[in-house]
Parts: structure tokens; C-alpha cells; sequence
């Protein structure tokens, strides 16, 4: 059972979220200047990284909100957490 | 009918040729052993040191890499091989799996697949002169709601123009079929009908990989266990070997067949994935004596199990839905499954679960495989098969093996490309098969 301390509500457990995928992703565009190859690799590529990996976490049943979770894939340890508008976790703790 | 009538363009295969077993085994040999306590049967395969150089290397001694290995032999002549394999044959998801075998897939590619995976499967046994423990049982999956049978009468229509078995049930059919289902007028999830593929089941999932291991290691193939792949030997932009713990060992070709590892190898060869690597749980109750005679998956629920001939439960549900390489998943989805159990199959509330453990399984958008070649020349991937790889194990071994000797892909895995992550030509089995896949 993951234990997710949310920015807003504090630690909560794991059914109370749901997991967005990585970040940073960035849209291409503007749109008719980017290629199949581009748009595809915005949709569909990631780092699927095995170890610590920063990703989004919505608070569902609580404020609803979303914040960056910094975590490991492995060992599901989360070392770090921060707001959307904070500057993201490092991809490994120091 | 089975699925040939409708085939306008059937690709040629060997799907059933009798093959005499090795002799090492028979009533004669076990008495003749029982004077020696049974301590001096042979191996079953060798375990031999990495030579400098092979034609193919195969990283990945699962199911899928077994398979290829064994058909490249096969099929191709293609017998200077290596299985690199991290950890023990078939420690991964093949080990895992809740062993369930069906081709009942939406799309005309997938259920065209699918269907050869499992027309291999029902001769593999004499194939491979190894019981797979194959039991064609038949497989039920559950409406629970007006809108979900109008989804299996979609399904079971697609079916029939694929050329593959499937009959649309009714509740009360579907009853007779699992006498211990919740029937109560209040019942959360009543039945209101089934999809049956009578040819879907199980197998023995050990046994498919120790059989392929066993007939690919009599072809000549090095089964190289405990050897793990650290990264790729290139040469400019070309993969020319692979880096392991043992050493270095160079191919001409490599490829991987690592199911949620996909993304760490390609990491190592510099590229991505459009893979996401999920755990997925699996349990086992105490043995009991036969309650469940066939496959049964609730749509309601996402929950589906069988009984196994020892008598235990074999219990699956949906993902953990955030990524994980841990082999073990977590309490709430563990908790969700149950429910859903219990809700279908109030008397089950009485067992214990003796086992409980994940694998790690790589899922793609569409639910769709990647049988392609990577984005490096000299690799080739077989990945992508998500919560859905066991029974393609044969399948996937043979159009792998296909690829990788004729850098030409299988007619039946043309479809399965890294490219249609670009074009849009999705195959989209996850919502089309009606499960999350």
C-alpha cells in the first residue's frame, strides 16, 4: 500500500489516487509543423525507467488535485513530492 | 468449425508433426531409476559456458525467447544459438502467468494470431515429446449487464467472420456451466449470459518453457542461465553482440524477448519504447477438490480464474495501475480482486490464498504486440504482449523466429509494428476484447 502525502490533504493511501504518467512530456506544435514521427513519440514513447522515475499524481477522492511525485519503480520508495507550479524533484535524490 | 474456412490466404506452417521423444523417459526408465532414488535421471538440458560468437542471440529465457530459439532450430536450420537469461528459465512472467490459453481476440490479425498460437499449443506436447498439461476446458466470460451481452453478441459476431469458435450463451446456460455462481435475486453482478470458446484453457506454464528449453537444447541451442545483459556491443550504428556479466558475446543479430524489461534493454541500445511496464498479480488458494470445471472471466469485475489439476484456484484480476518493476503488486488491487471474487463466488470466502506474487508485464496502448525490428540495426524486438503473453508463447516464438531469420515479418505479425505507433494503424485489442488487457 503506497502512502502518498498529497501537498494539500497529507499522507493519504494509495486508492485515494491515480496515477497520471511521466514529466516531463511536453506537447509538440504547433500542429501543422509537426511530423507523424514527432507527434508519435509525444503520444506513445517513454522512459518506462526502471528506478527512479518522476511522474503525476491525481488526488482523486480527496482536493483532486495534481503535484509531481518523485519515485522509485522498484522499491516504491517516494523521496520526494512537489506542486505543479514547483521546480520538478531531481530524477535521483541527492 | 475450427478456423480454416474463412482463410482466403493461409500462410503455410507445421502445426502438428509427431515427434517421438527422446527416449529418456518411460515406465521402464522410472523403474530402472527408482534403484538409484531417482538421483541419476540426465539433465534435461546443458548448461553450457557463452561461446565468443553465435548467428542469433536471444536475450530472455522465458517463454518467448525459448520458443524462437527452438523454431529457429526448427523451422530455419538456425542452430548456432544463445538464450541469455538473467535469472532461471522461465523466472519470469512465464513462471507467473495464471495460465490461461484462448484465441477468442476481436480483430481479424490478432484472432488469426492468436488462433495459430493455439492451434500450436494443441500439438505441442507431441511436439516438443513434453506434457504441457494442455486441458481445453473452455473458457466463459461473463455479462453482467444488458450492455455488456450486447458487447459478447458483438464479439461472438466478430468471431464467426474471423473463423474462430465461439458461442453466445444465455444466463441460464451460463448457470449450468458454474453451479457455485452468486444467484441471488441480490447479487451485485448477476449473469445475464457468456461468451464460451470451447477450445480456450490452460497449460502447464513450467512445462511450456521447460519444453521448448529441452527441444531447443537437443537442437543444439546454448541455454545460457544466470548471465545477465549489461549492454550492447555496437559498431557505429549497428548492434553486433551483446555485454553480459559473463562476458562479451557477439551475433550479427540480437534479440530480446524480456516482456517488462523491453524499455531497460532499449535504454541500453539507446532508443524508447511506447511501453509501460505495470505489475500484474496473480494468486493461488488452498487445493480443493473440483468446484471449476472451465476458464470464467467477469467483464463486471475485470476478476477471472480456473481450477488447476492440483486443485487450487488460480485467481487473476487487473493491473496495479502504476508502474512497477517489484514482482509483487500491492494491497488494494489484491483487495479489489477478492471482492470481486467473493461477490461472484460467495462460498470461496472460506479459503485461504496459499500464494500471492506479480509479474512484470509490458503494456502498449492498443494491447497490440511489437514483433518488428528495433530502431538499431541488428536488434530485433518480440515485446508489447502486456497481461496477454502466455498464450502466444508458441506463436510469438514462431514469427520471432521468422523475423530473425528471414528479416522479413511473419504474414500473421505484419501488423504487429513499432511503425503503426506513427501511422495510427492501431490494433485495438484493449478495447475491442472488452477487458484491460
Amino acid at each position: 500500500m503506497l502512502r502518498i502525502e498529497c501537498p494539500w490533504c497529507g499522507p493519504r493511501d494509495e486508492p485515494e489516487f491515480r496515477w497520471g504518467g511521466e514529466v516531463p512530456i511536453v506537447r509538440p506544435g504547433p500542429p501543422e509543423l509537426v511530423s507523424d514521427e514527432v507527434w508519435g513519440e509525444y503520444l506513445f514513447l517513454r522512459g518506462n525507467p526502471k528506478g527512479f522515475v518522476r511522474e503525476r499524481w491525481q488526488h482523486v477522492f480527496g482536493c483532486r488535485q495534481w503535484f509531481v511525485v518523485l519515485r522509485n519503480t522498484v522499491t516504491h520508495e517516494i523521496p520526494a513530492i512537489a506542486r505543479m507550479t514547483d521546480p520538478v524533484p531531481r530524477s535521483e535524490p541527492t | 468449425m475450427r478456423g480454416s474456412r474463412l482463410w482466403v490466404n493461409r500462410p503455410s506452417m507445421s502445426v502438428t508433426r509427431p515427434r517421438v521423444a527422446t527416449g529418456r523417459f518411460s515406465a521402464l526408465a522410472i523403474a530402472r531409476n527408482a534403484f538409484s532414488f531417482h538421483e541419476n535421471w540426465p539433465q534435461l538440458w546443458r548448461t553450457p559456458e557463452p561461446q565468443a560468437r553465435y548467428d542469433v542471440i536471444i536475450v530472455g529465457g522465458g517463454g518467448h525467447g525459448l520458443a524462437t530459439a527452438y523454431y529457429l532450430a526448427k523451422e530455419h536450420g538456425i542452430r548456432k544459438v544463445a538464450v541469455i537469461e538473467k535469472g532461471w528459465l522461465g523466472g519470469g512472467n512465464t513462471g507467473r502467468n495464471t495460465t490461461v490459453v484462448r484465441s477468442n481476440y476481436f480483430y481479424p490479425e490478432s484472432a488469426h494470431f492468436y488462433d495459430f498460437s493455439l492451434r500450436l499449443y494443441e500439438g505441442l506436447s507431441r511436439e516438443l515429446g513434453f506434457n504441457v498439461m494442455l486441458s481445453q476446458r473452455g473458457q466463459l466470460t461473463l455479462a453482467h449487464s444488458r450492455h455488456q451481452l450486447e458487447m459478447l453478441a458483438r464479439w461472438a459476431t466478430a468471431l464467426e467472420l474471423n473463423g474462430i469458435d465461439g458461442e453466445l450463451l444465455g444466463a441460464a446456460e451460463a448457470r449450468e456451466w458454474l453451479p457455485l455462481l452468486n444467484q441471488t435475486p441480490e447479487g451485485r453482478y448477476p449473469v445475464w449470459g457468456a461468451l464460451l470458446q470451447r477450445r480456450a484453457g490452460i497449460a502447464r506454464h513450467d512445462a511450456v518453457a521447460w519444453g521448448y528449453a529441452r527441444a531447443a537444447d537437443a537442437l543444439g541451442v546454448d541455454l545460457i542461465q544466470n548471465c545477465e545483459v549489461v549492454g550492447f556491443l555496437q559498431e557505429g550504428e549497428r548492434v553486433v553482440g551483446v555485454e553480459t556479466t559473463k562476458g562479451q558475446i557477439r551475433a550479427p543479430k540480437v534479440g530480446i524477448a524480456v516482456a517488462g524489461h523491453s524499455s531497460v534493454l532499449a535504454m541500453k541500445a539507446g532508443f524508447r519504447l511506447p511501453v509501460t511496464s505495470f505489475a500484474l498479480q496473480a494468486f493461488v488458494t488452498e487445493p480443493l477438490k473440483p468446484v471449476l470445471n472451465c476458464v470464467v472471466l467477469s467483464m463486471a469485475t475485470g476478476v477471472y480464474l480456473s481450477q488447476s489439476d492440483k486443485g487450487e484456484l488460480v485467481i487473476g484480476g487487473g493491473l496495479d495501475l502504476y508502474p512497477s518493476y517489484a514482482q509483487r503488486g500491492n494491497l488494494p488491487t489484491l483487495q479489489s480482486v477478492v471482492e470481486g471474487l467473493l461477490e461472484l463466488f460467495p462460498c470461496f470466502s472460506r479459503l485461504r490464498l496459499m500464494r500471492q506474487w506479480a509479474g512484470i508485464v509490458d503494456v502498449v496502448h492498443d494491447s497490440t504486440p511489437i514483433i518488428d525490428r528495433a530502431p538499431v540495426r541488428g536488434l530485433y524486438l518480440n515485446c508489447g504482449w502486456g497481461t496477454g503473453g502466455f498464450k502466444a508463447i508458441p506463436g510469438g516464438g514462431f514469427v520471432f523466429a521468422h523475423l530473425l531469420a528471414t528479416d522479413q515479418p511473419h504474414a500473421l505479425a505484419e501488423g504487429f509494428t513499432l511503425a503503426r505507433f506513427v501511422s495510427g494503424a492501431l490494433i485495438d485489442e484493449a478495447s475491442a476484447s472488452g477487458i484491460a488487457h
